[in-house]
């Protein structure tokens, strides 16, 4: 049905079509017909008011992971847009779908560098998956359908819709939004079948392996293959490795999981890796923190890689056979041509690898000291064995929650992987929670990257978000301080940190709030998060401690430095 | 694999703002090395035709092309180094010409099949259209009489068509 509407009516709207229920912004002058039309659709579209836009950003990244969904942020131009920018980097490393609706200065001062003028095409150009300038109402509804198609589909990504202050003012007669067809001759869009010879081929060098193994990454969920995933490890018996943002797409208690692999990856996945005979990678980049050294990864295996961009094929690693295609659809043509067989030897050869790894673990030592791995397992334990979603920052204990919680779920870790971006995780817990509604939703930060977004406990406390919060607080910048000691001969340059009272700081915001240093107290503040109705935080104190396996940047996956074996001599480290 | 060749790649295009700044940001920001790049009007409104020469090894060719082709705007490429292709650059050359040596610059562009195109007391303009060695060749030649000033358009392609058999053409063996 076609009507008379303002250009910041056409936005809401659109909106709206699409499915959106929440989205994540603050307003300004550019963006302020659009907050002004906001009145009309509050009870269609819940608007949450963040305190800097780059919380807006990582919420709707947050919400969209969480979901599934496309998340939805809002800015107004010059700073505000740039504010943004975190985060769409942030999704645009990690395929998520956001479509960022961003207010422009009218075209009449478009290149004056008027007041709060920045071109904000040219700064997302590189890190969004496509970006809109709107100069012109009659592209205003195009633009933000395309955007959202373009978000969603294929390998999914952030797309930004600059729109100028003056299009949201005018008015425009016969707005249909449904009728408008989105119209992308380049564009290759989502559930691309892949070609039959390569199914044939990867089928072939699948069944003839002997040491297989599958890497398993977000594009497995993103596709929602999970269940072929595991018809295809069970029916070969082949061991399942993920990457960090492939947590979650293969449950970690499997027999057949090999948990993750890379830089901090478990040192039995790393082995294995390295000495497989073909290597199955299935909506994986196969970037540098998972391989290592690239020419030096995997080197006895023939790679195939399943894939929906051609442009990982073949990216960092030769890759033997690439198969181009949506995930679920490539496995489900695949599965029928896989044989049935066990590999007795190669899983007996892990086990063992396995063990060796389990005898130095940090968990097997006694110690009273609180750490981290301690409070990540205790975690795991009281949220029934890993039902909830967790949320976390970047740094060590990043490296230990995805160590040390088993994690059974799909789209349970949410996690900055491809950028690192420190203050990810409280904005991004708000978003998931407010998707996930009444489920349990975790924040695990270190004090550092806690501190650059804290500034959302305002937003966590006006939209009563009933976030658990946990901060691991050891007083450094842990993990820059862990390249210190390996690589810099522990010149502690800029990595102590002067913290706040993080209680205090809950406290001025009306979130209840304990701090934790004994292991004995660990159960009952996680108990005490639960039971409170609303937000609660815990600050837990740890002495420096490093993550290992580790794998210096820039060498093999073979080089792995390995926890000191207690009580015995050990030329490691 | 590892050694490097050139290319030379068309790419097609939608005709909107920002699309050559896309093109040009990508081959920056994934470190691309690109030799030339020429676009302008296809035959199909609203659609541009560029013809790009980049040099790499066959994985950085391939990784060029598919990293485009990711390019919402781009609509199709195709390279075609290999295929029987008219490649084609023009050149404006701005050379010394004095009452000596005015007869023997343009005996040298006469020579290659280059034309004058704007004459003045001191200087001649030569202009060249051709394959990028034809090209190279002259100004090679030229340089012997002084170069004030040269543009180059860089390469455009164009694949030949396929020659076609007699039958093709029709049984009295003409094109009508």
């Amino acid at each position: 049905m076609s009507r008379t509407v303002f250009g910041a009516q056409i936005i809401w709207e659109a909106l709206i079509a699409e499915g959106v229920d929440v989205c994540f912004g603050m307003p300004g002058g550019a963006i302020l017909p659009t907050y002004d039309a906001l009145a009309k659709y509050e009870y269609q579209i819940h608007h949450v008011l963040v305190t800097h836009e780059q919380g807006a950003s990582h919420m709707a990244d947050g919400y969209a992971r969480a979901t599934g969904r496309v998340g939805v942020c809002i800015a107004t131009s010059g700073p505000g847009a740039i504010n943004l920018m975190t985060g769409l980097a942030t999704a645009q490393m990690d395929s998520v779908p956001i479509v960022a609706i961003t207010g422009q200065v009218p075209v009449s001062l478009l290149g004056k560098d008027g007041f709060q003028e920045a071109d904000i095409q040219g700064v997302s150009l590189p890190i969004t998956k496509h970006n809109y300038l709107v100069t012109n109402i009659e592209e205003l509804g195009p633009a933000i359908k395309e955007a959202f198609y373009i978000a969603r589909t294929g390998r999914p990504g952030p797309v930004l819709v600059d729109v100028t202050k003056d299009v949201q003012q005018t008015l425009m007669e016969g707005f249909d939004y449904d009728a408008i067809e989105v119209n992308l001759p380049g564009y290759i869009s989502n559930k691309m079948e892949a070609d039959p010879k390569d199914i044939a081929r990867a089928a072939r060098l699948i069944n003839e392996s002997e040491r297989p193994v599958i890497v398993a990454g977000q594009g497995v969920s993103i596709a929602h293959a999970e269940a072929e995933l595991r018809v295809l490890a069970e029916k070969a018996n082949i061991p399942v490795a993920t990457s960090l943002l492939g947590i979650g797409t293969f449950p970690t208690t499997h027999p057949l999981s090999i948990s993750w692999g890379g830089m901090h990856g478990e040192a039995y996945c790393n082995h294995a890796l390295q000495e497989c005979d073909v290597l199955i990678a299935v909506g994986a980049r196969l970037d540098d923190r998972l391989t290592g050294k690239f020419d030096t990864f995997a080197p006895k295996a023939r790679i195939v890689h399943f894939d929906i961009d051609p442009a990982e094929m073949g990216k960092n690693l030769t890759i033997d056979t690439p198969v181009v295609g949506d995930a679920l659809l490539s496995l489900r043509s695949l599965l029928p041509q896989i044989e049935s067989t066990s590999h007795p030897d190669w899983l007996e050869q892990i086990e063992e690898w396995k063990r060796d790894s389990k005898e130095i673990d940090i968990l097997e030592q006694e110690t009273d000291d609180l750490n981290a791995p301690f409070i990540v397992r205790s975690l795991w334990h009281m949220t029934n064995g890993g039902d909830a979603t967790i949320v976390t920052d970047v740094g060590q204990h990043q490296m230990w929650e995805a160590q040390y919680f088993n994690h059974t779920k799909k789209r349970s870790l949410l996690t900055s992987g491809g950028l690192g971006t420190m203050g990810y995780a409280l904005p991004a817990a708000i978003g998931a929670q407010m998707g996930l509604k009444s489920e349990e939703v975790w924040v695990m930060a270190g004090d550092g990257g806690f501190q650059m977004t804290m500034i959302e406990l305002k937003t966590v406390r006006e939209q009563n978000v009933p976030v658990k919060i946990t901060i691991i607080n050891n007083s450094f910048l842990g993990m820059v301080q862990q390249w210190q000691d390996v690589f810099y001969e522990k010149r502690y340059s800029g990595t102590p940190l002067m913290n706040p009272d993080f209680v205090k700081i809950a406290e001025a915001y009306g979130i209840p709030a304990r701090m934790v240093d004994k292991k004995e107290d660990v159960e009952d503040a996680i108990r005490e998060a639960q039971e409170t109705d609303g937000p609660f935080l815990i600050e837990f104190r740890v002495p420096t401690e490093h993550v290992y396996p580790m794998v210096p940047a820039g060498k093999s996956n073979s080089e792995m430095i390995r926890r000191k074996r207690p009580l015995l001599p050990t030329d490691e480290e | 694999m590892k050694f490097n060749s050139k290319h030379t790649i068309i790419a097609w295009m939608e005709d909107k703002p920002g699309v050559l700044n896309r093109v040009a940001g990508l081959f920056r920001r994934r470190n691309f090395n690109i030799e030339s790049l020429t676009v302008g009007h296809s035959e199909t409104p609203g659609i541009s035709r560029m013809t790009f020469v980049a040099s790499g090894s066959q994985r950085e060719l391939s990784q060029i092309q598919t990293q485009l082709d990711k390019l919402i705007n781009i609509t199709r490429i195709q390279d075609v180094t290999d295929e029987p292709a008219l490649v084609r650059e023009l050149a404006l050359i701005k050379v010394e010409a004095t009452g000596e040596n005015r007869h023997e610059v343009v005996q040298m562009a006469e020579l290659h099949r280059a034309e004058i195109v704007d004459v003045t007391i001191d200087s001649l303009v030569v202009q060249i259209v051709g394959r990028e060695d034809r090209v190279n060749a002259l100004v090679e030649n030229l340089r012997h009489f002084g170069i004030i000033e040269m543009v180059r358009t860089g390469a455009v392609a164009m694949t030949r068509s396929r020659l076609k058999t007699v039958e093709e053409f029709g049984s009295n063996g003409t094109n009508q």
